[in-house]
């Protein structure tokens, strides 16, 4: 078991992200993430956003995402559409404000795109920021990580 | 006015709301607000719905769940609810208990599908256990391996809702408004309609014994308040939220499809 962490914990290093010991979620370094488990990808004025390892792990099998229109204006901290999982539809929320400017419509028929891949191929939106002082109120990999932890620790 | 209930030291409150016959709709509806727009803990009951009504989570497609050429002849009302999950058909044989509750309300319990699914099973089996075999199957409740109870959830920021149909008692010839899913619990076993459920009437001696085991279950968490329908005032309005009643021309062409695509 030590051996296994130490290698996990080596590669982790190399590939720039971060592990932690408990669940074993993966966290993405350079990414900004919100206490709802949201993940954002800043890219000048534009922002990709999806839901975190941690979250789809906890939410199980993707079943449907609900998405918004592009267009339509999100806001920090409030919802911007939903995925369905088990019997559940849970609200994902942006972690920043501005207009939404592409969806990910291949979710609309690979919906555990999320599941499988929820940095990468199962982003859901792209938002043209308004205010970039709101990434300020938004979390790093590191405190992310710890903030899954003590999350995890009280239940 | 009536005096509050003594409040139970150190229990969150809950808010106790009993209707009869009020139409799925509007349960619906008095719910998905309640979601949203308050602060407070809440168990709503609903005896009975006025009408027979088919309800669909929120991905639900009629072409694929509902035979929709009866429907359409007799006037069934679709509705496609809030919350995730599967479809049902109720009428005045079905009974409704919903939870609203915040996420901190239960010391412990993380606001995800699978801690809920469990929690309130255990809430449920506390009163259900004496009267049966009572299970959580995958997310059903059953007796054995039959199921009298569908839930649904739907968790937001802050907040959640755990709500379930139990099969107090159904019309049979209602099931044939539904078509088999394709997405069934493992446990169904691929058993029709009538093979896989039960009747609670069968095992409960009657619904007011498990309505107020329920609510002595809650008890246990919360201090219950009773709330009458006519306090909540605004909050009791229809709000635009998720929650629809599809038009006959949507389950027109819903049937239009499912024409097309058995050809």
């Amino acid at each position: 078991m030590a051996s296994r962490l130490m290698w996990a914990s080596q590669a982790a290093s190399f590939l720039r992200i971060s592990l932690f010991s408990r669940a074993f979620s993966t966290v993405i370094k350079d990414l900004k993430y919100s206490d709802t488990h949201e993940w954002a990808k800043v890219d000048g004025s534009s922002v990709t956003i999806g839901i975190t390892d941690h979250a789809q792990d906890h939410l199980g099998d993707v079943v449907y995402v609900e998405l918004p229109e592009v267009g339509a204006n999100a806001k920090q901290g409030k919802n911007f559409g939903s995925v369905e999982s088990v019997k559940a539809t849970s609200d994902v929320n942006s972690p920043v404000s501005g207009e939404i400017v592409e969806v990910n419509s291949e979710l609309n028929g690979s919906p555990g795109l999320i599941n499988g891949s929820p940095f990468e191929k199962g982003w859901i939106i792209k938002v043209k920021m308004s205010d970039a002082g709101e990434l300020n109120s938004l979390m790093d990999s590191e405190q992310y990580s710890k903030f899954c932890e003590e999350e995890d620790a009280k239940h | 006015m009536a005096l509050p209930q003594a409040i139970k030291a150190g229990l969150p409150c809950m808010n106790l709301l009993r209707m009869t016959a009020v139409p799925i709709l509007e349960q619906l509806y008095l719910e998905e607000r309640l979601l949203r727009s308050s602060a407070e803990n809440w168990c709503i009951i609903n005896h009975g719905t006025s009408l027979p009504t088919i309800v669909m989570g929120i991905s639900g497609r009629p072409s694929e769940l509902v035979e929709l050429k009866p429907v359409l002849r007799d006037q069934i009302p679709v509705i496609r609810r809030f919350s995730g999950g599967g479809t049902v058909i109720i009428d005045n044989g079905t009974l409704f208990v919903s939870l609203i509750c915040n996420k901190n309300a239960i010391p412990g319990l993380q606001p995800y599908p699978h801690p809920i699914m469990s929690w309130t099973g255990q809430l449920y089996g506390q009163v259900l256990c004496e009267f049966g075999d009572f299970h959580l199957r995958e997310n059903d409740y059953a007796f054995n391996s039959h199921k009298f109870g569908g839930n649904a959830q739907s968790i937001i920021k802050d907040r959640w809702i755990h709500h379930t149909s139990f099969l107090w008692d159904y019309d049979a010839r209602n099931m044939e408004y539904l078509k088999l899913p394709s997405r069934a619990p493992k446990y169904r076993s691929a058993r029709s309609h009538v093979e896989f459920l039960c009747r609670m009437k069968d095992y409960v001696p009657s619904r007011t014994s498990f309505i107020e085991g329920t609510i002595k279950s809650l008890g246990g968490h919360f201090s219950i308040r009773p709330f009458d329908l006519d306090e909540l005032g605004s909050l009791s309005s229809s709000l635009s939220g998720s929650t629809k009643l599809l038009t006959r021309q949507e389950l027109e062409e819903a049937c239009t499809s499912q024409c097309v695509a058995v050809r």
